[in-house]
């Protein structure tokens, strides 16, 4: 421990702080621009100049290692001087452009320059003027605007892992910039939006929408992917304008990807707002009364064996309670099923389907081991997580399959079932690696169960850590990468029928005749005669096969549960309401129900939550003894399926931006142009 | 001085000679191992060696692979630094130093010449295609003011006469006699030494 001053009040510090951090302990809040406690540090802003006993200048505290006994004070004329000076420098070349810039608001220098600065300008010279920069769909730059704080070159080379973004030329005319303007080729590139402390670089499809303190705030979870980022919802009206990241160590750190942040015009655009029936192949706009009334009578004359529902990727938790409920209860159905391929889940166990090391737990890993799995594309934070560990402790990274750039260097195998018997019968250095390692982590993905030897994969994989005693209180390194928001909670739920996928099989096969499709656009089946009813909120996939579509809500206009890949139980919150006729989801299965049976399933969403929740504190006590089935090897490659990040869901895919940035994506690869 | 431009008219390719491959590994090995991006300034000298005294971007593409860094940091550097010419410069390439001694000393007179006889801008090529001129911040040789650099070497005591004919032997494709215009050896006062007299070789 260290002991030093600020500003004649003793504290007692950790060894290894900057002066600036000691300062933020004491309590006492010093003005930055280029520091982030994210970002390795620069010292190029100047901003927080504190001055030090026995220094005859000002130091840059954000760079200055505390030391014992320093006597640093932060509130004398000197101190007030120096950010006056750095601000009118900072503010010399700055536009005074507040009233029409998109940062208006929530801008650091704003802020600052009101508490620290000088109420006048002496720089009567020419302002400096910068040329725009193309920075791909997402990011608007507006480059005179710019501190040269470098926090998004650092980010983008730190923590994005794309070292696209420079700082070229020098003093007044230094510039950021990408490498010859081009795109920039991260899914987290929308975060140096966040970081900017001006408006330098402004959200593209947020330009001019609103400004900060016009928006209703929501704090919620994203459900783009299923590591569940902490975000916040930004709202105009009904309208949903922006998502930004909320801080959560634990989960996404402050960052968000930039589907989570962009695909949000999606929630405008391709929206189901009044119940339809397909009359002669074109939708007829009806009421919910009548809706109910075909659908009810259809499931009369229909045998309950010949009725199926498929559950989405998007589906909060209380929906599918309701869904479970109506198929056991009302119209006692088993085919149920929440997994649109024949990817292999075993539910016998939390453990068999959660991210067991959990997120914070990728940086103490010392080895990793990626089977089929993708996490750039299939969960971005969690990559971004990897990357950090990679750049902190150089970790060795082994991928079975060639999954692309991950950001950081890895070693590939040929994604054969071959590797996984070489390992788990000790055959491998791969499997001497995982048993020297410390912390070790397996990762596997969905193409990796998603094939024939699913089974065999995972089972054996379990077997080969559980009999080397690798699973252990402390440490589990088995995990399995979801990719759904509704993955998890679904396995929860136990709204998964068998490995083989029996109910998707049959539907293939044309064996049911009423479909429900609640929020499910993803299947992969020719409609012939079955009455196919969609629940969902955008007319996609789903909507174009349904005979009758009954229009749900979105993540961002209904309360529900989420549980995220790690299996933490997180709540996202309204902070809109649904378009039109449109209803909460819940709502639409408890009324039909009531139709049917005369008796509504649940009387309220209280009463949906407590059981639901109940239902779940039952399953996690469930366990049972550790057994495994013995599987068959089959020789054969794993497939790793090309992933279409910008398309994934309904949302995205109703998303104008999220389609530029697809068509971007598509142009460079059609070019060759190297990344 | 502004950021510098870069040329419109790029080469496709480039590639170090058999030469310069060697004189780069050569650089390479002077730093640590796994520290090789430092050579960076080094290789982009070399490149500017090869290509007529300016670097195309595809040798700063060429470089990056070469030391096995990010292009953007590449870029970072040859356009940090005012050495590196970013499009092509003349045959002769004039550099006029306007720094304070210079400037007092006339240089915006060979500013002048120099926007008379080579190109009306500054980096731009001549009319034949021979010669361009740039302003430059010092080149160290203040006690000879004022100066131009022509290449490698080293033009001093100038005026606009002096210039003048100067520009015009390098028309002629000639290469002038480097060195002070007033006849003074390195930088000796004007009238001849007035100490160390004695001594022959001071």
């Amino acid at each position: 421990m260290l002991k030093l001053k600020v500003n004649d009040k003793d504290i007692e510090i950790e060894e290894g702080l900057t002066v600036l951090q000691a300062c933020e302990q004491a309590g006492v809040e010093i003005p930055r621009f280029c520091y982030h406690e994210k970002l390795s540090i620069a010292g190029n802003c100047r901003m927080c100049l504190v001055e030090m006993e026995k220094s005859p200048k000002p130091i840059a505290s954000c760079a200055m290692p505390a030391v014992d006994g320093m006597n640093i004070k932060t509130n004398t004329p000197m101190v007030e001087k120096a950010r006056k000076g750095v601000m009118e420098f900072l503010l010399a070349n700055h536009p005074l452009d507040c009233p029409v810039c998109d940062q208006g608001g929530e801008c650091d220098l704003q802020d600052q320059s009101m508490y620290y600065g000088i109420d006048k300008s002496r720089f009567k010279e020419n302002k400096r003027f910068v040329p725009e920069k193309y920075m791909g769909p997402l990011i608007k730059t507006q480059m005179t605007r710019c501190i040269h704080c470098t926090r998004c070159v650092r980010f983008a080379t730190e923590v994005a892992g794309i070292p696209e973004l420079g700082a070229i030329g020098r003093g007044e005319d230094m510039q950021i910039t990408t490498y010859l303007e081009k795109a920039m080729e991260s899914e987290l590139s929308g975060n140096v939006i966040d970081l900017c402390p001006v408006g330098a670089l402004t959200s593209k499809p947020y330009v001019f929408e609103a400004r900060p303190w016009e928006l209703k705030k929501t704090e919620t979870i994203d459900v783009m992917d299923a590591v569940g980022s902490n975000i916040r919802v930004d709202t105009y009206g009904w309208e949903v304008k922006r998502v930004l990241p909320r801080i959560n160590e634990e989960i996404n750190e402050e960052w968000i990807s930039d589907k989570t942040r962009y695909a949000c015009d999606g929630l405008k655009s391709q929206r189901l707002d009044h119940p339809l029936k397909k009359i002669n192949n074109e939708f007829k706009k009806i009421s919910w009364k009548e809706a109910y009334e075909i659908i009810a009578e259809k499931i009369k004359i229909t045998s309950s064996d010949k009725i199926a529902g498929f559950v989405g990727d998007l589906t909060n938790m209380e929906t599918m309670f309701v869904t479970k409920e109506f198929f056991e209860k009302t119209i006692k159905s088993k085919n149920l099923e929440a997994r649109d391929d024949n990817t292999y889940i075993n539910t016998e166990e939390r453990t068999n389907y959660l991210f067991n090391s959990q997120i914070n737990g990728i940086e103490e890993t010392d080895f990793i081991l990626l089977v089929g799995a993708n996490p750039r594309l299939e969960a971005t934070m969690l990559n971004a997580r990897i990357r950090k560990n990679y750049v902190a402790n150089k970790t060795e990274i082994y991928s079975i399959g060639d999954v692309g750039d991950q950001t950081y260097p890895y070693k590939k195998l040929p994604a054969e079932t071959k590797i996984i018997r070489e390992i788990y019968e000790n055959k491998s250095e791969i499997s001497k690696k995982i048993l020297d390692s410390k912390k070790p982590l397996v990762i596997i993905g969905k193409s990796a169960l998603n094939s024939k030897s699913g089974k065999f994969i995972f089972e054996n994989i379990k077997k080969f850590l559980i009999e080397n005693k690798k699973i252990t209180d402390e440490w589990n390194p088995f995990n399995i990468l979801s990719v759904n928001a509704s993955s998890v909670g679904s396995y929860d739920l136990n709204l998964v029928n068998n490995d083989e996928n029996l109910t998707l099989k049959k539907l293939q096969e044309n064996d049911f005749e009423i479909v429900f499709l609640i929020g499910q656009d993803n299947l992969k089946f020719k409609k012939k005669d079955e009455f196919v009813v969609y629940i969902g909120s955008h007319g996609d996939n789903g909507a174009e096969i349904a005979d009758v579509i009954l229009p749900g809500a979105t993540y961002t206009e209904q309360d529900g549960f989420f549980t995220n890949l790690e299996g933490k139980l997180q709540k996202a919150y309204r902070a809109s309401f649904p378009p039109g006729e449109a209803k909460e989801d819940y709502k639409i299965l408890n009324e039909l129900s009531e139709l049917l049976k005369r008796k509504k399933l649940f009387q309220n969403k209280d009463e949906i939550t407590n059981n639901l929740l109940n239902y779940l504190d039952l399953n996690k006590k469930k366990t049972q003894s550790i057994k495994f089935s013995s599987v068959d090897y089959i020789d054969e490659k794993i497939i790793i399926n090309p992933i279409d990040y910008y398309y994934s869901n309904v949302i995205a895919r109703a998303s104008k931006t999220m389609s530029e940035c697809r068509n971007i994506k598509t142009d460079i690869k059609k070019t060759g142009t190297e990344g | 001085m502004s950021l510098k431009k870069i040329s419109k008219d790029q080469p496709e390719k480039f590639e170090f000679n058999d030469r310069n491959i060697e004189l780069a590994k050569k650089m390479i090995n002077n730093y640590p191992e796994g520290k090789q991006q430092s050579a960076v300034m080094s290789l982009l000298y070399l490149a500017q060696r090869q290509n007529n005294n300016w670097i195309p971007l595809a040798a700063m593409k060429y470089i990056a692979k070469f030391l096995n860094m990010p292009y953007i940091k590449v870029y970072e550097v040859a356009t940090f630094y005012s050495m590196y010419n970013l499009s092509p410069v003349g045959k002769f390439f004039y550099q006029v130093c306007t720094t304070t001694p210079c400037m007092l000393r006339g240089a915006y007179k060979l500013v002048d010449v120099c926007k008379k006889k080579i190109s009306n801008k500054e980096n731009e090529i001549s009319s034949d295609g021979n010669s361009s001129w740039m302003e430059v911040e010092c080149l160290g040789a203040c006690i000879n003011a004022p100066m131009i650099q022509i290449n490698d070497e080293y033009y001093e005591d100038l005026d606009e006469k002096k210039l003048e004919n100067i520009i015009e032997e390098t028309m002629k494709g000639k290469t002038p006699k480097p060195g002070s215009y007033k006849g003074r050896v390195n930088s000796e006062p004007e009238n001849n030494r007035t100490t160390l007299v004695g001594i022959k070789n001071a």
